[in-house]
C-alpha cells in the first residue's frame, strides 16, 4: 500500500472496514459525519451492516445488541452525541461486551460548537457511563495514528472483551495528510463461545447487566476490576521525544500533543532542554513511564485543548514530586505552536530561577 | 522549512480542490503535507477556506493563524486575510473580482486577473488553477511539474478531459507572477 492523502474521519472508517467490522450504527454529527458517510457506502458495498439510527441513544443500543452476537461492531459520534450514548455504554460494560466507539470531540459543554476540543477527557476516561469501570481509550495525533489505533481498538476490544474508545478531535477528523491503510482483513467467521448465536445444539448463553444480589454484583465488579488491573499492567502506551536530557517535560495527547511537538522542536533549536511525553492510551494512562521520567526532569508542562483534565493524571503519576504547569485553550480554540513555546519559555525560566531545587540528585538525597 | 498557505473564496470557486492539489503535490515531492478545510462558523460568512502546510519536518498544527501565503478569490476573503498574512508574506488576489486595494506595506501583493484568464481559456472553473500557478511561482516551494503531476494523479475521473486546460491555466498563472510584485 502506498501513502495517500486521507481525511482523518474517512481513514478511521476505512481502517475499521479493513479490521473486519461487521456492523456500524450511527447518527450524523459534525465534525464526525464523513466517517458515517464513508461507512454508508463501504459497508453496503461489502454487504455488511450499515444503519443510520434515529438517534445516538438508538445507535449505541444497536451496538449493544450486535455485540451480544459476537461480531466486530462500532459506532462513532462527537461530544453531544457521545453524551447521549452514556447509558448504553454502561450497559455494554455491565454485560462484558466488546465494541469500538469513536468520539471526534468538539467544543462544549452543551451543544457547544463544532470546532476541535479535548473537553471530553474526564467523561471518556473515568467511566463513560455510570458504574465502576473504565473503557480503554486511545488518542491519535495524526491520520496515520488514527488508522493504526482504530485497528488496535478492535483487537483490544476482542482480547479483553471490553469497550475501546478512540478519542480524536475535530482537527484529526477534518484534516487530510499522507497515511497508509493496512491490507483488508477477512471478516471473522467464528464467534466467541459466550456469543448469542441461536443455541442450536448447545446450552443457551445469557447476557445481562443485572445482578440483584449485592454479593453477585460485587463478584461481577471484581471480575471487571481484575481485568482492568491486567489492562493497566499490559497496555500503557505512549511516545516520547527528546527525553534523554530534558529538564522540562511537556505532556500532551492528540492534536495538542502534535502541536506541542512543533513548539518543543523550536525550543530545542533555541537550546532549551525540553522533551515531550505523548500518551497514546488515555486509559490506562501511561503512569509507569511518566513516574520514571519524574525522577529525571525538573518540571512538567501539560498542554490540552481544555481547561485541564489530563493534568490530574499527570499530577497522580508525578506524585507531587515536581511542579506541574498548564497551558490550555478551550471552546474550540486551537493552541498555536508560538503560544505553547511562550509557555515553555516561561516554565524554563522558572526552572532556571530554581536551579538546583529540582535536580534529580537533590531529590534523591532529601 | 515550513510554508503555510491559505486559500479563500466563495464556495464553488474550487478553493478546496486548489488546496488539495497543492497538498498532494507536496506529498508526492516527499514533503510533510497537511490540508484542512474551514468547517466552522467562518464558513457562513461568505468565505470558504482551507489551509495547506508543507514542511520538511512533522507538521504541528494544520490550522494556520498567520500564513506566509494567502490566495484569495473574493472581496470578503481579501478583507479577512490581508490582515492575517505573516509579515513579509504574500497575498495573491483575483483582481478580476476583487475591487479592494492593498493597505499593508509589510506584505507583498500579487494581483492576478484569474477569472478573466479562466474565461479566456474557456471555463471559469479554471480560475483556481490560474491562482495556484501564480502562487507557486512566487513562492517556489514546489515546481510546476510537481503540481501538474498531482493534477494528473488526482483530478477526478469525470474531469480528466480538463487536464490539458488545467495545465494551461497553471502556466498562465505562472506568467502573471513574472511581473514585479506590487508593494504598497
Amino acid at each position: 500500500m502506498a501513502k495517500e492523502m486521507l481525511k482523518g474521519n474517512i481513514a478511521i472508517a476505512e481502517a475499521a472496514v479493513r479490521a473486519g467490522v461487521e456492523a456500524y450504527f450511527g447518527y450524523p454529527i459534525t465534525p464526525q459525519t464523513e466517517l458515517l458517510e464513508h461507512m454508508s457506502r463501504r459497508m453496503v458495498e461489502l454487504q455488511r451492516v450499515f444503519l443510520q439510527a434515529e438517534s445516538e441513544v438508538a445507535a449505541i443500543n444497536m451496538v449493544y445488541g450486535a455485540a451480544c452476537t459476537g461480531v466486530r461492531v462500532m459506532t462513532s459520534s462527537s461530544s453531544p452525541g457521545f453524551s447521549l450514548m452514556q447509558e448504553g455504554l454502561s450497559y455494554i460494560a455491565g454485560s462484558d461486551l466488546p465494541c469500538v466507539v469513536v468520539d471526534v470531540m468538539r467544543g462544549g459543554p452543551g451543544l457547544g460548537n463544532i470546532l476541535p476540543s479535548q473537553g471530553d477527557y474526564f467523561q471518556i476516561t473515568r467511566s463513560a457511563g455510570h458504574g465502576d469501570y473504565h473503557p480503554i481509550v486511545l488518542a491519535p495525533s495524526s491520520v496515520q495514528e488514527a488508522i493504526d489505533l482504530t485497528t488496535l481498538a478492535f483487537d483490544l476490544a476482542d482480547q479483553y472483551r471490553h469497550i475501546v474508545i478512540v478519542a480524536a478531535d475535530g482537527l484529526i477528523g477534518q484534516m487530510m495528510e499522507p497515511a497508509e491503510l493496512p491490507p483488508m482483513q477477512s471478516v471473522r467467521t467464528n464467534r466467541p463461545d459466550w456469543a448469542l448465536t441461536g443455541a442450536d445444539g448447545r446450552q443457551p448463553n445469557s447476557i445481562a447487566s443485572f445482578y440483584l444480589k449485592a454479593e453477585e454484583e460485587e463478584a461481577f465488579n471484581q471480575k471487571i476490576q481484575n481485568r482492568l488491573h491486567e489492562i493497566r499492567d499490559a497496555e500503557q502506551r505512549f511516545i516520547e521525544y527528546y527525553t534523554d536530557d530534558c529538564e522540562l517535560l511537556v505532556v500532551g495527547y492528540g492534536s495538542a500533543g502534535r502541536i506541542a511537538l512543533s513548539a518543543v522542536e523550536t525550543a530545542r533549536d533555541n537550546g532549551m532542554k525540553v522533551g515531550l511525553f505523548r500518551p497514546l492510551t488515555l486509559w490506562p494512562f501511561p503512569e509507569k513511564r511518566l513516574s520514571e521520567l519524574t525522577d529525571m526532569v525538573g518540571a512538567c508542562l501539560v498542554v490540552e485543548m481544555s481547561a485541564g483534565q489530563m493534568i490530574e493524571d499527570v499530577r497522580l503519576a508525578t506524585g507531587g514530586q515536581i511542579p506541574v504547569g498548564f497551558y490550555g485553550r478551550m471552546g474550540g480554540v486551537i493552541p498555536m505552536p508560538d503560544e505553547i513555546l511562550q509557555a515553555i519559555t516561561t516554565h524554563c525560566r522558572q526552572l532556571k530561577h530554581c536551579e538546583g531545587a529540582f535536580t534529580p540528585l537533590e531529590r534523591v538525597n532529601s | 522549512m515550513q510554508t503555510e498557505f491559505i486559500f479563500a473564496g466563495f464556495g464553488g470557486q474550487g478553493i478546496m480542490f486548489a488546496g488539495q492539489v497543492l497538498a498532494y503535490a507536496g506529498m508526492d515531492a516527499g514533503l510533510e503535507s497537511t490540508w484542512i478545510p474551514s468547517y466552522g462558523p467562518e464558513m457562513r460568512g461568505g468565505t470558504a477556506n482551507c489551509c495547506v502546510v508543507l514542511a520538511d519536518r512533522p507538521i504541528g498544527s494544520p490550522v494556520v493563524r498567520n500564513p506566509q501565503v494567502a490566495v484569495v478569490f473574493n472581496n470578503p476573503s481579501f478583507e479577512k486575510y490581508e490582515s492575517n498574512v505573516a509579515t513579509g508574506g504574500l497575498l495573491v488576489y483575483n483582481s478580476s473580482l476583487i475591487t479592494l486595494s492593498p493597505t499593508r506595506d509589510t506584505v507583498e501583493f500579487l494581483p492576478v486577473p484569474a477569472s478573466a484568464i479562466a474565461d479566456e481559456l474557456g471555463s471559469m472553473r479554471l480560475t483556481n488553477m490560474v491562482m495556484l500557478g501564480a502562487a507557486i511561482s512566487s513562492r517556489p516551494v514546489l515546481a510546476l511539474e510537481d503540481i501538474k503531476h498531482a493534477l494528473e494523479e488526482h483530478l477526478p475521473a469525470h474531469r480528466r478531459d480538463l487536464l490539458q486546460a488545467n495545465f494551461k491555466a497553471l502556466e498562465r498563472g505562472m506568467e502573471c507572477a513574472v511581473k514585479p510584485l506590487l508593494t504598497r
